[in-house]
């Protein structure tokens, strides 16, 4: 095979994946203008689907539900995971390694043992007298449910690179004059930054996409997921199809921006180190 | 003497015209408007709750109510408005679903809206609260037709939301001619164009009619009978849906398919190419119900909400939106004349006598139902039972080696 066919070869398989990857989201943003509900036929162009989204209060009490949850549990989850990753680095090499272990388990585990385990925990603390007359279903439990799935994301998200920070770093601060809590604010935690928001991220994606936990250990409430499934005896509704969409442009949106940053700071970085160099070279 | 006669004809005559026009000139008498569409009776005190607070939490079928949404009329924000109570309304999306959630303890409703066979399973597990019809005047609003199934003979539990038939769809354009029995779904000729229900209960009933059985099973060995028959149907069918049938039907993608005759409605609006009949062998009658939980802790508050739900202005807004049949004769009277007569919707008495109504079935051949559901549905010539052996036998291969590097690579450290 020579070159060019290779290359030829390299692009289709490219843009093959990114069509698996990003067809589906075209079709459905199309369909979100389409003027009947239909999902095979487009037959006009209209933006009633949105219009009547935004009065549509099941949805929208439900995406707020589920964006608040997101954002609740996701900090939480990430202080806590932060915090049990620290503890776990201080550990002995075999202690690390079983905690570790014991942490992946949920993570490896089906979604759906850990909601009817976490079900039944629920149950069994009402059954107690826990939550008192009106149970203790709704939000406490929705929010426990979360922040248990999210807390091994952080914790493998921030391990890693808690564990390739050079640990003379904190001693070298301490040298210098910090307090030891001085040093984990203005040492530790910046170094961690990156890994703690990607751990964040991560948090919140899997908390508005979980449908199985939150289905057992919702009560009464109603996250996003479960308000979609429970149309498929009739047909979704295409309102489903423009908030996707609005979703959709806007973590598009988010990632954009943040990336756009992210270089600008990363190209502030570098001239002022050539500036620097310079300045040493000239001196 | 003649002239006595006719002096007491005409006075039975005028009197019947007060009797029947009575009732009438109440219900005429005296509404309350909340908005442009929703006006209610008078004969019910609407606001007692007004201050004490009350959250309702009801649970029903997903878009299985009129949610203002593509211009419909928003019935729940205009029951706050009137009541002061506020509604928690979340959706479900099968009877199982709805009755794992109430079992699992998890979740405590008001107003439930379980179908026929659940609400005797429900009933009969002392799950339901029996109503108090005092506060439910409107209940009088349900025809007579819609009352006194065996689920719940004496209505105690429910009062009917909608109810409907099933029934088969058909494309005119794929079919050769018009079927008219369920035996249609077997047909070769149709091989790979046919959709069937993908829930036991539905899909159980048409084999059952086809085989002319009941579709409540009475014993183990017609649940064998009757899923044979779908076995056998299997090679004809191009998929097992629920709501893709609307896709798949609109977009032409099948010949012919059951569901629920409310629905037909919808995709034949979609596509006039598609036709609905009523199988000559019988058909499934069902009523979708509102009942209140036994553990309901606002069991007035939510007897209101039902009362409220049987006003013929909100029926009508419902029926408008769900496209399922109402059980409320007020709301049939106002409908449009095309909808009114409609075989679909309204079937006549032919249709209505053969129908059959589900109804709760004991453990033991629920059981069997289940079970053998989900092994006609992995069934699979040819042996996908194969596939099984292969990956597992894949995966221990993939550990094996998994080990044997770490051992390797320990053997290599070690120098």
């Amino acid at each position: 095979m020579n070159k060019k066919q290779s290359i030829i070869l390299q692009r289709t398989y490219i843009v093959l994946i990114f069509c698996f990857m990003y067809l589906p989201i075209a079709v459905m943003i199309a369909f979100s203008f389409n003027e009947s509900k239909s999902r095979s036929n487009f037959t006009g162009f209209t933006l009633d689907w949105y219009k009547s989204l935004f009065h549509n209060e099941m949805i929208l009490s439900a995406l707020g539900l589920s964006l608040v949850l997101a954002l609740v549990s996701s900090v939480l989850a990430t202080v806590l995971g932060t915090l049990a990753t620290i503890g776990i680095n201080s550990m002995s090499r075999r202690t690390q390694l079983v905690v570790n272990n014991i942490s992946y388990v949920p993570v490896v585990n089906p979604e759906i043992i850990t909601g009817v385990s976490l079900m039944l925990l629920f149950v069994m603390a009402q059954n107690f007298g826990l939550g008192g007359d009106s149970g203790l279903f709704g939000w406490p439990t929705l929010l426990i449910a979360h922040i248990t799935f999210n807390v091994p994301y952080v914790i493998f998200n921030v391990g890693p690179k808690l564990r390739q920070l050079d640990p003379s770093l904190y001693n070298a601060a301490l040298d210098l004059g910090c307090t030891p809590r001085q040093a984990f604010f203005k040492v530790i935690l910046p170094q961690l930054s990156p890994a703690i928001l990607s751990a964040f991220l991560i948090c919140l994606t899997y908390s508005i996409d979980d449908f199985m936990i939150s289905y057992f250990n919702s009560g009464t409430m109603q996250t996003l997921p479960i308000a979609i499934y429970s149309m498929t005896r009739k047909k979704v509704s295409p309102e489903i199809n423009a908030l996707s969409a609005v979703m959709f442009c806007v973590i598009l949106a988010i990632i954009l921006i943040s990336n756009a940053a992210d270089s600008r700071a990363y190209r502030r970085n570098q001239t002022a180190i050539r500036k620097a160099m310079q300045e040493e070279g000239a001196r | 003497m003649m002239k006595a006669e006719k002096r007491v004809a005409a006075a039975l005559s005028a009197a019947l015209l007060a009797l029947v026009s009575v009732p009438g000139a109440l219900a005429d008498g005296g509404t309350i408007t909340v908005n442009e569409d929703i006006s209610v009776s008078e004969d019910c005190d609407w606001t007692r709750f007004a201050d004490d607070n009350i959250t309702l939490n009801v649970y029903n079928w997903g878009l299985y109510i009129s949610d203002g949404s593509d211009d419909s009329v928003d019935v729940l924000s205009a029951f706050e408005e009137l009541t002061g109570i506020k509604v928690n309304y979340t959706t479900f999306d099968s009877n199982e679903s709805l009755y794992a959630k109430m079992k699992s303890g998890g979740a405590t409703y008001d107003v439930i809206f379980p179908s026929d066979y659940m609400v005797g399973k429900m009933a009969a597990e002392g799950m339901l609260a029996p109503l108090d019809f005092d506060n439910i005047p409107n209940f009088k609003e349900i025809g007579e037709d819609y009352l006194g199934w065996d689920f719940d003979p004496d209505n105690t539990y429910s009062v009917p939301y909608t109810w409907g038939t099933t029934g088969l769809i058909y494309n005119t354009t794929l079919v050769d001619e018009a079927p008219t029995s369920w035996a249609a779904l077997w047909d070769v000729q149709y091989a790979n164009n046919v959709l069937m229900f993908n829930n036991s209960r539905d899909a159980y009933a048409i084999a059952a009619k086809k085989l002319g059985y009941s579709l409540n099973p009475a014993s183990v060995e017609e649940v064998e009978t009757v899923m044979q028959e779908l076995k056998a149907q299997k090679s004809v069918v191009q998929a097992y849906v629920m709501d893709e049938i609307f896709d798949k039907m609109e977009g032409g993608e099948a010949a012919m398919a059951p569901y629920y005759a409310g629905d037909a409605l919808t995709m034949i609006d979609e596509n006039p190419d598609l036709a609905f009949v009523h199988p000559s062998e019988g058909v499934n009658f069902f009523v979708d119900s509102m009942c209140i939980p036994a553990n309901s802790k606002n069991k007035e508050a939510a007897e209101l909400f039902i009362n409220y739900m049987c006003e013929p202005s909100v029926g009508l807004a419902n029926c408008d939106y769900i496209g399922y049949s109402t059980p409320i004769t007020r709301v049939w009277e106002q409908l449009d004349d095309d909808l009114k007569y409609n075989e679909i919707a309204y079937p006549g008495e032919d249709v209505m006598n053969k129908a059959e109504v589900f109804t709760t079935l004991p453990d033991e051949i629920n059981a069997a139902m289940d079970a053998q559901w989900s092994e006609m549905k992995s069934y699979e010539e040819g042996g996908s039972g194969w596939m099984v052996v292969v990956l597992l036998g894949l995966a221990l291969v993939i550990s094996f080696f998994n080990i044997w590097r770490k051992l390797r690579k320990k053997v290599r450290d070690d120098y």
